[in-house]
């Protein structure tokens, strides 16, 4: 079952794309985001995905996808192909973070990120007292089978774009499926950013 | 007969005056074998092109009268199918060059009223597409719903967005690639030399007399290799080693042996040798790479299906990859599949389950969007 924070990051993802946008969705998974972006922003979006049995999902739902890793499928995009770029709950998985956002930046105006803070309360407490890798509703795999490999805080990716000069035009925190307005970096478990150059 | 085949059909043929071809020689006069299953709608806008690879035919659903076999593609067309012949009108045809019935080499020119042999000039893959149009057209078709086919099928596919891009709404290129590579050619090659090497073969000029059988049939078990992988082969041929024995004679031991031996001397049945010659030739001339790809064209616009699979070593997904990386460069709607398989290039007449979900959805989605307004 989705996780119900996913499912309010997609209705805040559709708030901010625009009507007929050219969208590209990096790690599409069965293609839900782009189904409903297609179905309220009557937006062209065409979707990357590495599982075959995801590919067909999304075929079955009439989307256009490719069968590829998000690192490959980057660089034959002309500039500004697209308006925006979205990587939902996808970053947390991309090896080469840096070279990826750049490709993104390079063929979108926007892209939009949105991942699961790992320096979120309960994971912090599941670490320091319980003394393992934590393990809780919105990240429920264990060490040793997530597909996570990379583990960031809000406050990393927002060190991490300052440094870049990358610029946030747009940041959404969500809790228990409902957006938190206080401290995000220790009470939200999930964050939307939009950045550009 | 199965309710989900088009039943009992019949190849039909059409003929033309004077196609100039690529090489600036042009045939007089030529036949095109063709067959069709479904129905051509009011609007002739429902049609699809189904193209055969090397050493296929215009047969590829329904039986023959007689016949105990279907036609070569018969799990993806029919009612319900992939190519779902309640809905679309399918057109099959021999190609240029070939000898199921289309005029190739083994045709007799009607300038001398012999069979033309090696005097038959060169064909291409565009050449091919040029005929094939032809015969599209004398349905009144104006624009075709889509065009599919796999491996030399799936060149012509792409050599129609190439030379005719207004001329068709989308196009399924599968197990395909933009160029022939040097390890393709090689294995063309090495067919070609050995149906020449064949004493029977006399520079093409065989018919009527002993045809090179020999040579034909170790061309094509050459080919049956490259079909194939190694995985699917051990699955097909577990090896039982035979002891050696006195009576020793360099005969068919293995049963990978015997399989080629047989595939080989029931090909030569079937299809003739400088047909095998031109047609390899014309797959290894193909480049539509050189000429960049999908032709500069503002109001370009073909949907894509792109199909390969993963243990294909004769047309390799990375050459699928790339024909997707061209069409994202131009900006056209690209879907893209690696299935996993375990049956080699021969994958795509096997791998019928998967390519249905995937064929049957594309089309679906794109007859919305074309008859959708209209219902």
């Amino acid at each position: 079952m989705k996780n119900k924070n996913i499912l309010l990051s997609h209705l805040k993802i559709a708030g901010i794309v625009t009507e007929k946008a050219k969208v590209l969705d990096l790690g599409c998974g069965d293609g839900d985001l782009m189904y409903l972006l297609e179905q309220n922003k009557k937006v062209n979006a065409q979707g990357v995905e590495i599982s075959e049995d995801a590919i067909y999902k999304c075929v079955e739902k009439g989307l256009c996808v490719m069968h590829s890793d998000i690192d490959g499928a980057l660089d034959s995009y002309l500039d500004n192909t697209f308006d925006f770029v979205i990587l939902s709950d996808s970053l947390q998985q991309v090896k080469r973070i840096d070279e990826v956002l750049k490709q993104c930046l390079r063929i979108s105006k926007n892209v939009i990120v949105s991942f699961p803070n790992f320096a979120h309360i309960s994971l912090r407490f599941n670490l320091f007292f319980g003394g393992r890798a934590p393990v809780t509703k919105c990240l429920p795999s264990k060490w040793n089978d997530t597909p996570n490999i990379r583990f960031l805080s809000i406050k990393d990716f927002e060190i991490f774009c300052k440094e870049r000069n990358y610029k946030i035009i747009e940041k959404a925190f969500i809790t228990n499926s409902k957006y938190c307005h206080i401290l995000p970096n220790l009470f939200a478990q999930q964050a939307i950013f939009v950045i550009t150059k | 007969m199965l309710k989900d085949s088009v039943g009992i059909v019949q190849t039909k043929y059409f003929t033309f005056e004077n196609l100039v071809l690529e090489n600036g020689q042009s045939l007089q006069q030529v036949t095109i074998a063709y067959e069709t299953y479904g129905t051509l709608n009011e609007k002739k806008n429902n049609a699809i092109l189904i193209t055969h690879a090397f050493t296929g035919d215009a047969h590829c659903a329904g039986y023959h009268e007689g016949d105990k076999k279907p036609g070569w593609w018969d799990t993806m067309i029919g009612p319900g199918k992939a190519f779902d012949t309640n809905k679309y009108f399918v057109i099959a045809s021999n190609v240029l060059g070939g000898c199921a019935g289309t005029t190739g080499p083994a045709s007799k020119n009607p300038a001398t009223g012999i069979e033309y042999g090696t005097d038959f000039p060169a064909i291409t893959i565009s050449d091919m597409v040029k005929a094939q149009k032809k015969l599209v057209e004398f349905f009144g078709i104006e624009k075709l719903f889509s065009v599919a086919g796999g491996s030399m099928g799936g060149m012509q596919v792409l050599q129609w967005t190439m030379d005719y891009p207004e001329f068709i709404y989308s196009a399924i290129p599968i197990a395909a690639t933009l160029r022939s590579t040097p390890q393709q050619i090689a294995f063309n090659e090495v067919g070609r030399q050995s149906i020449m090497g064949d004493v029977a073969w006399k520079k093409g000029h065989y018919y009527g007399g002993n045809e090179p059988d020999k040579g034909l049939a170790v061309a094509r078990m050459l080919g049956h290799i490259t079909y194939m992988s190694d995985y699917s082969m051990q699955k097909k041929f577990p090896v039982k080693s035979p002891e050696p024995n006195e009576n020793f004679d360099f005969n068919a031991d293995f049963e990978v042996e015997e399989y080629l031996r047989y595939r080989g001397s029931s090909f030569v049945k079937r299809f003739d040798a400088n047909s095998y010659l031109y047609l390899s030739k014309a797959i290894d001339y193909f480049d539509v790479q050189k000429d960049n790809f999908l032709p500069e064209e503002k109001h370009l616009d073909i949907k894509f299906l792109v199909i390969s699979f993963k243990s294909d070593w004769l047309y390799p997904p990375y050459q699928s990859e790339n024909i997707v990386k061209y069409i994202k460069m131009k900006n056209q709607e690209v879907t893209y599949c690696n299935i996993y398989s375990t049956y080699g290039h021969d994958a795509f007449l096997l791998e019928v389950k998967d390519e249905t979900r995937l064929v049957s959805n594309f089309l679906d989605k794109l007859y919305n969007e074309v008859f959708g307004s209209e219902k």
